[in-house]
């Protein structure tokens, strides 16, 4: 027990939980916790929007597979950040969002600068503590961090109101906490591993269907073991992206909206899908009803409430992925004999990777998305860390850029949040400043957060924005070209701003490429950098995102483009 | 469940025991909303543990949704058991006030012959209305407002439903 006020409470509680770095911008009522930081033995970096701070909180956690802390004060402070916590909570990120409230006499007075945020976060939280004595204080912290790290990991929300990081309290700081209603599952019940193998043993074209799971359990090596023994072609979603290294002999990229078409074709012939932490989006499945129909499907969740959501299952095996992989390839390479690597199965791999690779005719430019992605895969050292921004820069990401070492790669793919990827790159270079970070952007979309340039310089925290420029908001202008007769509407971004000069104003590095060779020189030059460089890359606005498979259709209706 | 199809809709109660403190009733509330569960009713008591309510909520909904809905109660952190009550294995009750017209003593004679009937009891009698109070399942209180219904309810208010599985 000792005296200390709430705030000061606050931040020892976080020091306990090994925070090393916070991101953050001060108002009136977090001043208590602002002062208490002096003192913190965390770093803490300053942002010029709260949004930004919670995606770089989001980047950091999702390197470092553990919970990335943001502040923010009360009102415009806190709603600031829900984007952020939104876009965590659908991308089930760790996250730990602290807000300022007004003193607890003011809530419900309509008070300057007060929102009721617990309110506004109930729907994108796992859960929202709002601490009323500063006793509560390390108890809340805790349970927060074992909230949002565990099980199905997600933000979390502590709302402290002024008075209370004020007061001071005897403090007693708890070893062990227990959170009743919650009790994630993690090893699973082996009787369904058994069934699944059973199917698995039967099964002449299984394929398995990664999700983001895969990465948030880090079980990548039990992943490709399991690929091995069965010698089954893997297709991830979109969020699953890079939890199998893609180019690996049996990889066959994303499925989906814009999937690699191998992937979509694939998954349609098979008998059997393993689907490991994955959740059956609307962007990956295509129609629910329409998926997985005539198949088996096994689905690896440790969430139960995905399981029979937007698709029925023939088994399902609730637990973290990483402890039932592990059970299940233990039980098959008991009695599997691996199987042979020239079977028809992955002659048929082969023919459709082969086909499309043939038939996919390129968009013809001296500099396009696609050759401008295969280059930045050439020059960028493998263990290097990608984040996106979202439209068509994400897609074509998705479909040019492959993700060599697992966990590398990291987007806004559930709520799908423009203005992730520049500050989601901050905080992973945070988490990572060894490796080279590059967010691969949009204009559109990097408009959004731009203003984390300042971050980027100022807090050494040196990142590649590797921006592909139409000057368009491009996926809907893509949208309006194929569903509404070229009517185009508020897509136009005439040519502004002059992204170079943005990045010289904040102190950073801009370079327009003209050509192919003039990018590949930026890029080497960036990824040595010691400052933040944006690469301005103009593509033509025309240029479309294919193939596509329209919202409301299958995966078999997938158009492969002009 | 039985063979029966799963999207045949059906009156399901669910029992659960949630946190008794502030905010709760609105995350569940919140949650119903956010994914178009419909209710019937939900009811909130305290228990015989004092830091925990039982909320009870009635729900005529198909296989798939009470599957979809019993899961996401359960994720509700602050939502500690949930179960479905097996209907026929289950006590239940709903309490109605319903207050009608009654100005002459026919009318006020037969009200009082028809709640005596129900195990009703009269609360209130004024020069122009009564008052009764009704306890039993939503059906038994369905059928006596659908007799004295044309005597004119002026106001009624129900409790919503109750329950606790049988002895075993």
């Amino acid at each position: 027990m000792t005296q200390m006020s709430g705030a000061k409470a606050l931040i020892s509680s976080l020091e306990k939980e090994g925070v090393e770095i916070a991101f953050g911008l001060p108002g009136g009522a977090n001043l208590p916790i602002y002062d208490a930081l002096v003192e913190a033995d965390f770093r803490h970096i300053l942002v010029r929007h709260e949004q930004s701070a919670a995606h770089m909180a989001d980047g950091y956690a999702r390197v470092k597979r553990k919970a990335g802390v943001c502040f923010a004060t009360s009102g415009p402070g806190a709603t600031n950040l829900i984007t952020g916590i939104a876009t965590a909570y659908a991308d089930s990120s760790p996250l730990i969002a602290v807000t300022g409230q007004v003193p607890l006499m003011m809530i419900g007075k309509d008070a300057f600068q007060e929102t009721d945020i617990i309110g506004v976060a109930n729907p994108c939280t796992k859960y929202a503590f709002q601490p009323r004595t500063a006793i509560e204080i390390p108890e809340v912290v805790k349970k927060s961090f074992y909230i949002a790290e565990s099980g199905r990991p997600g933000p979390v929300l502590i709302d402290i109101p002024k008075d209370v990081q004020q007061s001071e309290a005897e403090i007693f700081f708890p070893d062990l906490i227990k959170v009743r209603g919650y009790n994630p599952i993690v090893d699973p019940d082996l009787t369904n591993v058994g069934k699944a193998v059973q199917l698995l043993r039967s099964a002449q074209r299984p394929i398995i269907m990664a999700g983001g799971g895969v990465i948030l359990s880090g079980a990548f090596s039990e992943l490709q073991a399991l690929a091995e023994l069965l010698m089954a072609p893997v297709v991830t979603t979109f969020k699953g992206k890079g939890a199998f290294p893609e180019n690996h002999p049996l990889a066959m990229g994303p499925i989906g909206m814009h999937g690699h078409p191998e992937a979509n074709k694939i998954i349609l012939e098979a008998d059997l899908i393993v689907a490991v932490g994955a959740r059956f989006s609307d962007r990956s499945v295509g129609r629910f009803d329409e998926f997985g129909k005539g198949m088996n499907i096994i689905h690896m969740d440790i969430d139960p409430a995905e399981i029979g959501k937007n698709k029925s299952v023939d088994i399902a095996i609730v637990g973290d992925v990483k402890s039932s992989l592990r059970s299940m390839v233990k039980m098959l390479s008991k009695d599997i004999i691996k199987k042979e690597s020239d079977n028809e199965w992955l002659k048929r791999r082969r023919e459709l990777i082969d086909y499309f690779l043939e038939t996919l005719k390129d968009y013809s430019r001296e500099i396009t998305a696609k050759k401008s992605l295969k280059k930045l895969r050439e020059i960028l050292p493998v263990e290097s860390i990608v984040t996106t921004e979202v439209g068509q820069c994400q897609m074509w990401a998705s479909l040019h850029f492959d993700v060599l070492s697992p966990g590398t790669f990291f987007s806004s793919t559930g709520l799908g949040t423009m203005g992730f990827g520049f500050p989601a790159s901050i905080g992973a270079k945070a988490a990572k400043p060894e490796v080279p970070v590059v967010d691969i952007a949009g204009d559109g979309s990097f408009n959004m957060t731009e203003n984390a340039l300042a971050v980027s310089v100022l807090d050494k925290l040196p990142v590649i924005v590797f921006l592909l420029n139409n000057y368009m908001l491009g996926m809907v202008a893509q949208w309006q070209r194929t569903f509404y007769d070229r009517r185009y509407m508020g897509v136009h971004q005439r040519n502004c701003p002059d992204y170079v000069k943005i990045a010289e104003a904040y102190g950073a590095t801009g370079i327009r490429v003209g050509s192919m060779t003039e990018l590949e020189k930026a890029l080497k030059y960036a990824v040595r950098s010691e400052v933040a460089t944006v690469i301005d890359i103009p593509i033509d606005p025309e240029e479309d995102v294919y193939p596509f498979v329209a919202p409301g259709t299958g995966l078999k209706d997938m158009i492969t483009g002009a | 469940m039985s063979g029966s199809d799963p999207r045949s809709i059906h009156l399901h109660i669910i029992s659960s025991l949630v946190e008794n403190k502030p905010g709760v009733l609105f995350r569940i509330t919140n949650l119903f909303r956010a994914r178009s569960f419909n209710i019937e009713s939900i009811t909130v008591g305290t228990t015989e543990q004092p830091d925990l309510s039982r909320m009870t909520i009635t729900t005529k909904i198909d296989e798939y949704t009470l599957d979809q809905l019993l899961k996401q109660l359960r994720k509700l952190i602050d939502v500690v058991e949930v179960i479905e009550l097996d209907v026929p294995n289950t006590v239940y009750r709903e309490l109605a006030l319903i207050k009608m017209h009654a100005v002459d003593p026919v009318t006020k004679m037969e009200i009082t012959n028809y709640a005596s009937i129900f195990r009703a009891n009269i609360l209130d009698i004024g020069k122009k209305s009564i008052t009764v109070e009704i306890t039993g399942t939503p059906d038994k209180i369905d059928a006596f407002k659908n007799l004295i219904d044309h005597y004119g309810i002026i106001k009624m208010a129900r409790t919503g439903v109750s329950a606790l599985p049988r002895g075993d």
